[in-house]
């Protein structure tokens, strides 16, 4: 009898610790993938440039072949959505456990150096792939807080433009692209017909809505944050800027209701490439465009307009310097690795290579003596971003400002859409209401 | 009656084991070896993780502190005291969230015990096709979620969903063609979906529990004098009533924290007429990157829920003493 329980005991002893030393084997075994043999694998998180996930992938992994061709280091690619890309990037923070390398929206740099996660690009780590100096300043201007050493280097450039429809221009009898806001809104009317619109917006995407807002802001002469940091949401020049593009849908009528719902970031693209709308307000689109299938003579694009006379104290800004930047995750075990990866990816043929393939612009400027970057859209982007993009505040608050007013942009495209007025006061409320919400 | 019987095991209970209980005493490791597992596991899932999500709502835990967690400054009850402030945004917005949940989740409740008893009663008595009926029923809950609800969300969209083709475009009931994902009209299609999801489920429960209702009770009734309606109440109800104690505070906790629904309808920001709890508290913590207060917020909602469901049992034990 006793000897039976002994054995019992034995016996479930040995299953408890069983299912223990399971546990600890299955987490080394996640380990195991990133040791420091020596070719290691690297993992990397693609934010989404093409029309799809799939697509991406299907444009990345050439590139990556040629990599492991050169080093023999093989490369994991994931594409990431943008809606998830920012949570992703939080919780592989958190834990300590991401990928090796990943793509950030070039925005969120100063919010994503605060967290320490990242390797710093200082001079010596920039000398390892390649120098400060092939870089272009105005991406650079995006990589992180002033006076600190980049958390990530630019990888694909980017702007708004005003794309409009030459063929229903001129059938329109539209001759030339507009000049000022005023003269958009006035095609825009001209061409909103039974079932047709002037002009799309994406009036549920928190990322294009903001970037809306502080464009025009910008225009008014507004800034949501002031020279020390401190937030200053609620301003008139802020909510003249964000009440001119609720009009857009709300007044000028330019824009259909139905627009508010498009939250998916290809929603209002889609109806501009298929003819039913005349205008979209987009970043470099002529790969999606391609994609979609849009006759290419019909495309034109030009400076986002701004008003006509200027607020006072308005600055002529069409654009946010946008753009994808490379990081380096600093829980990575493989540094030299991933240092490698990141000189690959910046180096003058892959840029030439992807920017290409994605309708950006490159960010080393040795990749312009390609001729696909001497076409006029392109000198038309490169010329917004020197002359008329300005960066989004570099603060650490800056991820949690695009998402509480761009969510509040959200809910005033649905009062809008459903017939309830936004006035002055409304976005003024939003505004302050959204500043509260600010973590200090 | 169940009760009885289970009330009755209850008081033999203690009488058994007694002669082995001599025995027992002497050799007590094996019974704490074979529990081990189960108290480990238990601890593992339930008791650290909301013990840890208590220690972090009592932290400043913003984006400068996520990479080395441990090290971030203790607030005391200052999370509280934000989530907790109606006069500012944040509380307002939680106290807006709590009452749209709570209307949220007494329409699902209703509506979806309402269908899922009907659906038992109806499908009670065999007939012909009676299986293929009940299959029917169980369809929406055997499909997987995701699927399901973003199915949901192409129907209701404005210009090219299925719901606004067939009202608009076919029956001609509405001119304007109606908002179902932004405005107020959100609100009622999260409840239609929530309804869709989780009916048959109640349907599943109730319909194993009229198996145990013994038919010589209905035929009692019957000789009684007792029609449909006066079987239903004084025979299928009160029989039920052990199986609808727990079925509707399951249904109503599922759809009090439901998360998978809203957000798959309307995504990360889902519009402020139907700002559900999970997601306000979701985007109070991943989307402003302030976990002490999102933990705070979700502390408060755990007590909220200890609090109804222990009124709830307690509610349901005295009137269970009523008819002992």
């Amino acid at each position: 009898m006793r000897l039976t329980r002994a054995c019992t005991a034995a016996i479930t002893a040995t299953l408890v610790a069983a299912t223990l030393a399971a546990c600890s084997s299955s987490s080394k075994k996640s380990d195991g993938g990133s040791g420091s043999t020596d070719k290691p694998t690297l993992t990397y998180w693609a934010s989404n440039q093409g029309t799809s996930l799939e697509n991406d992938k299907q444009i990345l992994q050439p590139q990556l072949d040629e990599f492991k061709k050169q080093t023999g280091i093989t490369v994991n690619v994931e594409v990431v959505p943008w809606s998830d890309l920012l949570n992703r990037i939080l919780a592989a923070t958190t834990s300590g456990k991401g990928p090796d390398v990943l793509n950030i929206g070039n925005t969120w740099s100063a919010s994503l150096q605060a967290t320490d996660a990242f390797t710093q690009f200082d001079d010596a780590t920039m000398a390892k792939i390649g120098g400060k100096d092939r870089f272009l300043t105005g991406s650079l201007s995006a990589t992180g807080a002033e006076g600190k050493a980049p958390t990530a280097v630019p990888l694909y450039s980017l702007a708004y433009g005003l794309y409009y429809n030459k063929k229903q221009f001129a059938a329109a009898g539209i001759t030339k692209p507009p000049a000022t806001w005023e003269e958009m809104v006035a095609d825009g009317q001209k061409l909103t017909t039974n079932g047709h619109w002037g002009l799309s917006i994406e009036g549920g995407s928190v990322s294009e809505n903001i970037h809306a807002a502080f464009t025009l802001s910008q225009q008014e002469g507004g800034s949501f944050f002031d020279a020390s940091g401190k937030a200053t949401f609620n301003t008139p020049q802020n909510v003249a800027g964000i009440k001119r593009y609720i009009d857009l849908m709300q007044t000028d009528k330019i824009t259909n209701p139905s627009d508010a719902e498009y939250s998916k970031g290809t929603e209002a693209l889609e109806d501009y490439a298929a003819g039913k709308t005349s205008m979209v307000i987009w970043q470099a689109a002529a790969g999606s465009l391609k994609k979609l299938g849009m006759n290419a003579a019909d495309i034109g694009v030009v400076p986002v307009p701004t008003p006509e006379p200027m607020p006072s104290g308005g600055k002529k800004v069409t654009s946010i310097v946008a753009g994808i930047n490379l990081a380096v995750f600093k829980g990575s075990k493989h540094q030299d690795a991933d240092l490698q990866f990141v000189k690959f990816m910046t180096s003058t043929p892959e840029q030439q290579a992807l920017n290409k393939t994605y309708g950006s612009l490159p960010t080393v400027s040795d990749a312009y003596s390609d001729p696909a970057f001497k076409t006029e859209a392109v000198s038309t982007f490169k010329s917004i971003l020197s002359d008329t993009a300005a960066p989004m505040p570099a603060v650490a608050q800056e991820s949690q400002f695009e998402t509480l007013i761009g969510t509040a942009m959200n809910g005033l495209f649905a009062n809008a859409a459903t017939g309830k007025t936004v006035s002055e006061s409304d976005i003024g409320k939003a505004l302050d209401a959204a500043q509260q919400q600010l973590t200090p | 009656m169940v009760d009885t019987i289970e009330r009755s095991a209850r008081v033999a209970a203690p009488g058994t084991p007694g002669p082995r209980k001599r025995r027992r005493s002497r050799g007590g490791l094996l019974p704490y070896l074979l529990l081990a597992p189960a108290v480990l596991f238990e601890l593992l899932i339930h008791i650290v993780p909301m013990a840890v999500g208590v220690f972090i709502s009592l932290l400043r835990l913003t984006q400068f502190y996520i990479h080395d967690w441990r090290h971030a400054p203790f607030a005391g009850a200052s999370n509280y005291r934000v989530a907790l402030n109606f006069d500012h945004a944040t509380g307002k917005a939680l106290l807006h969230s709590m009452w749209v949940t709570l209307a949220y989740t007494m329409l699902v409740l209703a509506i979806s015990w309402l269908f899922g008893m009907a659906g038992a009663v109806f499908t009670q008595h065999a007939f012909r096709g009676r299986g293929l009926i009940r299959t029917a029923f169980l369809i929406p809950y055997a499909l997987p979620m995701f699927a399901a609800v973003i199915t949901w969300n192409f129907m209701l969209q404005r210009d090219t969903g299925a719901v606004n083709h067939i009202l608009v475009d076919q029956l001609h009931v509405v001119h304007d063609r109606p908002f179902w994902l932004i405005g107020q009209n959100s609100f009622f299609s999260l409840v239609v979906v929530a309804v869709w999801r989780q009916w048959p489920f109640a349907f599943l429960i109730i319909t194993a529990g009229l198996q145990s209702i013994r038919s010589d009770l209905y035929e009692a009734a019957a000789l009684d004098g007792a029609g449909v309606i006066g079987q239903i109440r004084y025979v299928t109800l009160p029989m039920l009533r052990p199986v609808n104690r727990v079925l509707i505070l399951v249904l109503f906790l599922w759809t009090f924290n439901d998360f998978t629904t809203p957000f798959t309808l309307f995504g990360k920001s889902a519009p402020h007429q139907a700002d559900l709890i999970s997601i306000h508290i979701y985007q109070s913590s991943f989307v402003t990157w302030n976990f002490g207060t999102g933990s705070a917020m979700s502390v408060l909602l755990l007590g909220f829920l200890l609090v109804v469901t222990a009124i709830y049992l307690s509610a349901f034990r005295r009137r269970d003493d009523d008819y002992a």
